[in-house]
């Protein structure tokens, strides 16, 4: 539906996500893309095809090259995906703070 | 959440990544929560939806570790690692990895437990092979809702 919606379907996928991460370091051809995961071409073109859809990426033509780097959209949604995440991180902690509270007891052996 | 339990996060040099976080519990509680499988379960999840039907710890020098995920929609992964070093209730050192389902290089990660007040100050450092690998670590770490993946997102935003 939304641009942000079509955002958020894209990095619904482990490897979109990797990828985004790795052009946030900057500009990055198929080939260096598809190395981290032993992926194919063929499987990063698809993803890439999937993010650019999205408005994620675009890419440029040099030479026999097209190296892909990141649009604007694709910092906001990686942006606002990893503060979800982070928000998502800090959870964790928080349930270990109720499962501490639940064993106090019984670490410090005194109250039973 | 308050400032007690303020959870900190920061980058340090190219590929290490240093989280601390104070927890009102004596250091050989929390030690035990990072250890015992039946309370790592209740809290290592992440995002909401996800449980851990599968969780083995061994914690000991050379034991091994391996956390299942799932979540009814996004489907499951898993992470394996190696114990380097465990020393109650102070310091546990490990190596891990993802499974997405080819596995992710490893992170070598060295958590400490120190008395702060009443409580923890808990310090994990990670130290990954290289930026790139935490980069990429990045996304793929996220569903685990672990300590390796802050960084990767800190490094980012």
């Amino acid at each position: 539906m939304s641009e942000l919606n079509a955002s958020f379907a894209a990095l619904a996928d482990p490897t979109r996500r990797a990828i985004l991460a790795r052009l946030a370091l900057g500009e990055a051809t198929v080939m260096e893309l598809a190395k981290p995961f032993e992926m194919t071409q063929p499987a990063i073109s698809q993803h890439l095809k999937v993010l650019e859809e999205a408005g994620l990426i675009v890419q440029r033509v040099d030479g026999t090259k097209r190296p892909r780097r990141l649009a604007k959209a694709g910092i906001e949604a990686m942006d606002q995906w990893l503060a979800m995440l982070r928000k998502a991180l800090q959870k964790n902690y928080e349930r270990l703070d109720e499962v501490l509270a639940a064993m106090e007891p019984n670490t410090k052996g005194k109250n039973r | 959440m308050n400032t007690m339990t303020k959870m900190t996060l920061k980058t340090e040099g190219d590929t290490h990544i240093v989280v601390t976080r104070h927890f009102a519990a004596p250091p050989e509680a929390v030690y035990r929560a990072h250890t015992d499988p039946k309370l790592i379960q209740k809290w290592l999840l992440g995002p909401e939806g996800w449980t851990m039907p599968v969780c083995i710890n061994e914690a000991r020098p050379g034991g091994k570790l391996r956390y299942e995920w799932t979540h009814p929609k996004q489907g499951s992964f898993h992470v394996t690692g190696e114990y380097v070093e465990l020393k109650p209730y102070s310091k546990i050192v490990h190596v891990e990895r993802m499974h997405l389902p080819d596995p992710t290089p490893d992170n070598h990660v060295e958590t400490r437990f120190d008395p702060d007040g009443t409580g923890t100050l808990m310090t994990l450092r990670m130290t990954l092979p290289d930026p790139d690998t935490r980069a990429a670590m990045l996304a793929t770490g996220m569903e685990r809702g672990m300590e390796a993946s802050y960084v990767r997102l800190e490094s980012m935003i």
